[in-house]
């Protein structure tokens, strides 16, 4: 298990590095290498050109910027697990990198990569589609701005283009009056997830956004998610949330798999109940 | 509760009985062992193998570019190398011919077509994705029970059949078919891969002068690898020298001789210069060896008190493409229908096995053997009788276990169990966990809606059988007196040699604490040689649970010669009657004084003028063999006891207690057997619910990183609580007991009945491991369609 030979650049700044992925359609972005270290090894990737980005001290900035968090795409899952950045989600994100993987791929796991790498299975796929997070992707061309919905386009399958790169995630302030629950089902600890339920509800401003994720599709994003609490959201969601609806999500997602559909549906239900409690 | 038991050594601290930490650690915890991978030799290559992509294929050609011609060989450019055949003699046993490389054939993924040699190993493994194979594929061979139907595909056409071998054992059946209750199931383990730490791995070397091939391979009989290597190569034994350096965990994975062992033999010696083969994580999990797939069609017979009235069951083993050398294809399922009826009294009994070609890796002989199996078909049955007679489960036992009165027993397979208190280990794993306690609790529900059970199981393990049991089989490795090599040093100190190995064991301590006990020497100062053919006596090595019993006796049968070689010499030196000395604490004393073994080893090797002309000339260097005074081997036990919660509606299994009570006779270092006990729990626990290896109807091996291969962790392995029983082995030197493989047998089905214990009143029942958060949905809705459907 080991890699084709591939040439390795590491630039010093942004532009340089657009320059590189611009130069070369091929190259592949490394950045903690928790997901393209083993893709390398199994030669499932074999890129001509590897960029490292870690040393683009731009992508590691951490920052309140009005109301909402940017995080430059290099900040890693500990960072954020031991509180060296801002937060702006009353420890909702916090939470999240605490329970990914293991603390050896938090330590080197950027937030960036993992969602370029747009693994389904993978938390902030979904957390950060329950927050309403967006993404600012750059290339040589310019800079333009993605929901994290819009961004996972299939299983490891992203919206960047040849020659883009993350480059920072917004997330949006969490209301004071906002209920968070996050879970999710791991056949062992510091596994990916085979079933992940994140929802973020504000029963005072009757909104909730809920995620199904961890599907072999892009997680189900409801944005306006009335519908799985009965119509309404109000301070009883928890006993109006109705698995019916989420299991024809599913079913409208293409699960044609009961036993999968149940194990998602049962998981939401666990997220729900923790906003609740 | 152990008893204290006394051995000469008395109380110093470090023989027979003592919890010493473990000499080995301190090199291995430092970083300072050295492994296959670890060693380093002038002008070493790296291989790495082309592999079949195909479970089944003709190969109707292999293309080599041009300008790799000369780093590539495949099987057109070798001769004079015999495949590797693994026999048996028992009746019917079809031999398999495992090719160094594939010709005509691939018969499993994985298989060796072509090596590929090179500075590094990833220019070897450039080089080798540059080779394109020419397949023919074949319909594959992927299910152990459809391959036994007729215009089946075959895997070795000459057979006729997929076939290795069927047995059937048959004591009085008719006697129990009037039994009132009858319980039939299907029961079945996933197939596993025995993911030692570090995998296998292979530094092939020739030396001119010494005319010697010298193999480093990661072993755990090196003995038995030079013996087929020689047989393979058609090479004296002499000229081949196998060491085995420090090995990360065997299991049963570094038992047999392996194809890559041959070519990498075969590769130096054409080369001129040193190769390297490391096992990766993949090779590992896709085409090396696999383990435990076993379908059970069992049916037990019972009376309505619970008293079992018989058996009758046909057990079929997956056991993939090829025999492998030593062991062949057949030893799991036959030891299936020998082992079946437990540690159970019953009058009568039926088991046909057959072991069955497929096309994937060869499976082998895991920690447990074919007991993890058995134990999980035999221990689900128990509890459904519990189920139909209202009894709880472990009543269902007490009723039937061979009690301590009638030990040693000879059982309905003429297994001959010779010591212990089976009964008493399953009450205290019972009241251990407090059944009645978990009975109350599961009256009130739990507020998360997850739902409790408790589950025991119980087996007995047949430990350091010898030639009287292994005669039989006729495989190509019969273990007869095991043998140790004593040496007393100028100085006093002391040094073993043993042909076992140790590859996680603890034996450089637990023999060393053998040899103070006989010997008194301070352990610090016994050096334990091992896992080198040039450097120990023969031996069939480490497997089956047997080196403490077997090297172990060795050992002290050598240091007893050497010990009164050394009284003789030291009464000498006192001028003393012979008779009148005796050996004590490491001195001969005598009425007027001592002398220590350390004088008395000065004066034999460095001042031989201070000796009298007299003394006996047999010196202080001294091989002894050893065999229990029965060699059907020791029979340990243990009885497990585990409470956990299942969520019925996401399948997650959480174990809240674990419960071990085990009796492995005398204990040599309790501590060292905690920790094999520990291991063992943490590999049934894998069993239990976590690792598979899927295949598809192509016979792809589906979990192909461990990503998809899941090992338990230690967040998923809880803090078991054990409790020792000592019941000494009648037959053995201590009374020890094998009991290095117990810790993995009983924990799947302890854990399966606990998880039907709390899902029986959805009607529900988990008869497959492992028991995955899938398989327990799908349970559970199918049990909530089917109550819908009969309302």
């Amino acid at each position: 298990m080991k890699p084709a030979p591939f040439f390795y650049e590491r630039p010093r700044d942004l532009n340089a590095a657009l320059a590189m992925l611009a130069a070369n359609g091929s190259a592949k972005i490394i950045a903690g290498g928790q997901s393209l270290g083993p893709m390398l090894n199994l030669r499932l990737v074999q890129p001509e050109l590897v960029v490292d980005i870690s040393g683009l001290a731009d992508l590691k900035r951490a920052e309140i910027c009005g109301d909402e968090l940017v995080l430059g795409a290099l900040v890693t899952h500990a960072d954020i697990e031991d509180g060296r950045t801002p937060d702006v989600t009353c420890g909702a994100m916090r939470g999240v990198a605490a329970n990914i993987a293991y603390r050896a791929v938090r330590n080197r796991g950027t937030i960036g990569g993992s969602l370029s790498h747009a693994d389904p299975a993978a938390d902030w796929v979904s957390a950060l589609a329950a927050l309403g997070a967006r993404l600012t992707l750059r290339s040589l061309a310019g800079a333009r701005t993605l929901a994290i919905e819009a961004f996972v386009v299939g299983a490891l399958e992203s919206a960047l283009q040849a020659g883009e790169i993350v480059e920072a995630i917004h997330v949006p302030a969490r209301a004071g009056s906002a209920h968070w629950g996050y879970a999710k089902s791991c056949r062992k600890t510091g596994e990916f997830a085979h079933a992940i339920g994140a929802v973020l509800v504000d029963p005072a401003a009757a909104t909730a956004r809920i995620v199904i994720g961890a599907i072999d599709t892009p997680p189900i994003v409801v944005t306006d998610a009335g519908e799985l609490f009965g119509g309404r959201v109000a301070a009883d969601y928890k006993q109006r949330f109705d698995a019916r609806v989420a299991d024809i999500l599913l079913v409208k997602a293409g699960i044609g798999d009961a036993v999968q559909r149940h194990i998602h549906v049962s998981v939401l239900k666990r997220a729900v109940h923790e906003a609740a409690a | 509760m152990r008893s204290e038991r006394k051995f000469p050594s008395g109380g110093s601290g470090q023989g027979v009985g003592a919890r010493l930490p473990r000499k080995e650690d301190d090199r291995l915890m430092r970083g300072r062992g050295q492994f296959v991978a670890d060693i380093r030799v002038v002008g070493l290559q790296d291989v790495a193998f082309v592999r079949s992509p195909l479970a089944h294929a003709r190969i109707r050609g292999i293309d080599v570019p041009e300008r790799y011609r000369g780093n590539v060989f495949t099987a057109a450019d070798i001769s004079g190398v015999s495949p590797i055949r693994a026999i048996s003699a028992l009746p019917g046993f079809k031999i398999s011919e495992q090719p160094m490389l594939a010709s005509g054939k691939v018969r499993q993924v994985g298989e060796l077509v072509a090596m590929c040699v090179a500075p590094t190993r990833a220019e070897a493994e450039d080089i080798a994705a540059s080779v394109t194979l020419d397949l023919e594929e074949l319909p594959a061979v992927y299910d152990m029970l459809k391959a036994r139907d007729p215009g089946s595909a075959l895997v070795h056409e000459h057979w006729g059949d997929n076939v290795f071998l069927e047995t059937n054992y048959e004591v009085d059946i008719s006697a129990a078919l009037d039994a009132p209750i009858k319980v039939t199931r299907e029961i079945s383990t996933a197939r596993q891969c025995m993911s030692p730490l570090e995998g296998r791995g292979v530094v092939a070397s020739f030396d001119g002068r010494l005319d010697q091939l010298t193999l480093h391979s990661a072993a755990q009989m090196p003995h038995i690898t030079r013996s087929g290597l020689a047989e393979c190569l058609g090479m004296e034994e002499g000229r081949i020298r196998v060491i085995s350096p420090d090995v990360g965990g065997g299991f049963g994975h570094k038992g047999i001789l392996l194809p890559e062992e041959v070519c990498l033999s075969w590769l130096t010696m054409r080369c001129g210069h040193p190769v390297r083969w490391i096992e990766d994580r993949r090779e590992h999990l896709v085409a090396s060896s696999n383990c435990r797939e076993h379908h059970y069609r069992i049916t037990v017979y019972a009376d309505r008190d619970g008293t079992l009235r018989g058996i009758d069951c046909e057990a079929t083993v997956d056991s993939g493409a090829y025999s492998s050398y030593p062991f062949s294809a057949c030893l799991e399922a036959a030891q299936v229908a020998s082992i079946l009826p437990g540690p159970y009294r019953m009058p009568a009994y039926r088991c046909r096995t057959f072991s069955v070609a497929t096309n994937k890796c060869p499976i082998l002989p895991y920690r447990g053997v074919a007991r993890t199996g058995v134990c999980f078909a035999l221990e689900l049955m128990l509890d459904l009788v519990a189920a139909e007679t209202g009894l709880e489960p472990g009543e269902v036992r007490l009723r039937n276990l061979v009690r301590p009165e009638q030990m040693p027993f000879d059982n309905i397979t003429r297994k001959h169990f010779d010591s212990g208190d089976y009964p008493q280990a399953m009450r205290r794993a019972l009241a251990a966990v407090d059944v009645a306690a978990v009975r109350a609790k599961q009256s009130q529900g739990e507020a998360d809606g997850r739902r409790i059970g408790v589950g025991v199981s119980i087996y007995c393990e047949q430990a350091a059988h010898g030639t009287s049991v292994y005669a039989g089989w006729g495989i190509p490795m019969v273990p007869g007196h095991e043998q140790a090599s004593a040496r007393l040093t100028p100085d006093g100190g002391l040094e073993l040699r043993v042909g076992v190995h140790s590859h996680g064991q603890g034996m450089e301590t637990t023999l060393a604490q053998v040899a103070h006990e006989m010997l008194g020497i301070d352990v610090a100062k016994v050096r334990i040689i091992l896992g080198d053919t040039a450097m120990t006596p023969y031996s069939t090595g480490t497997w089956g649970s047997r080196s403490m019993v077997m090297a172990g006796g060795a050992v002290a049968a050598a240091c007893r010669e050497l010990g009164e070689r050394a009284r003789r010499i030291g009464a000498k030196l006192l001028q003393h009657d012979p008779a009148s000395v005796v050996l004590q604490n490491g001195e001969v004393r005598g009425v007027n004084g001592s002398v220590s073994l350390q004088a008395i080893a000065h004066t034999w090797y460095r001042r031989p003028q201070d000796l009298p002309a007299d003394v006996d000339p047999g010196g202080l260097e001294v091989t002894q063999g050893y065999k229990p005074v029965r060699d059907s081997g020791t029979f340990s036990y243990a009885a497990h006891a585990a409470v956990v919660a299942v969520d019925p509606d996401v399948g997650e299994i959480e174990i809240l207690d674990y419960v071990i009570v085990e009796d492995g006779g005398v204990l040599v270092n309790p501590m060292v057997v905690d920790g094999q006990i520990y291991g063992g729990l943490a590999q049934g626990i894998g069993t239990a619910l976590y690792e598979e290896m899927p295949f598809d109807t192509s016979g792809q091996p589906l979990a192909t990183t461990l990503a998809d291969y899941l090992l338990p962790g230690a967040t998923e392995v809880p803090t078991a609580r054990l409790d020792h029983m000592e019941t000494p082995s009648p037959y053995t030197q201590f009374g020890v007991k094998g009991i290095g493989e117990g810790g993995a047998i009983a924990p799947p089905a302890a854990i399966a009945n606990a998880v039907n214990d709390a899902l029986r009143p959805l009607g529900v029942e988990m008869m497959q491991s492992p028991i995955t958060p899938r398989r327990v949905v799908e349970a559970v809705l199918a049990a909530r369609a089917a109550e819908r459907n009969a309302a």
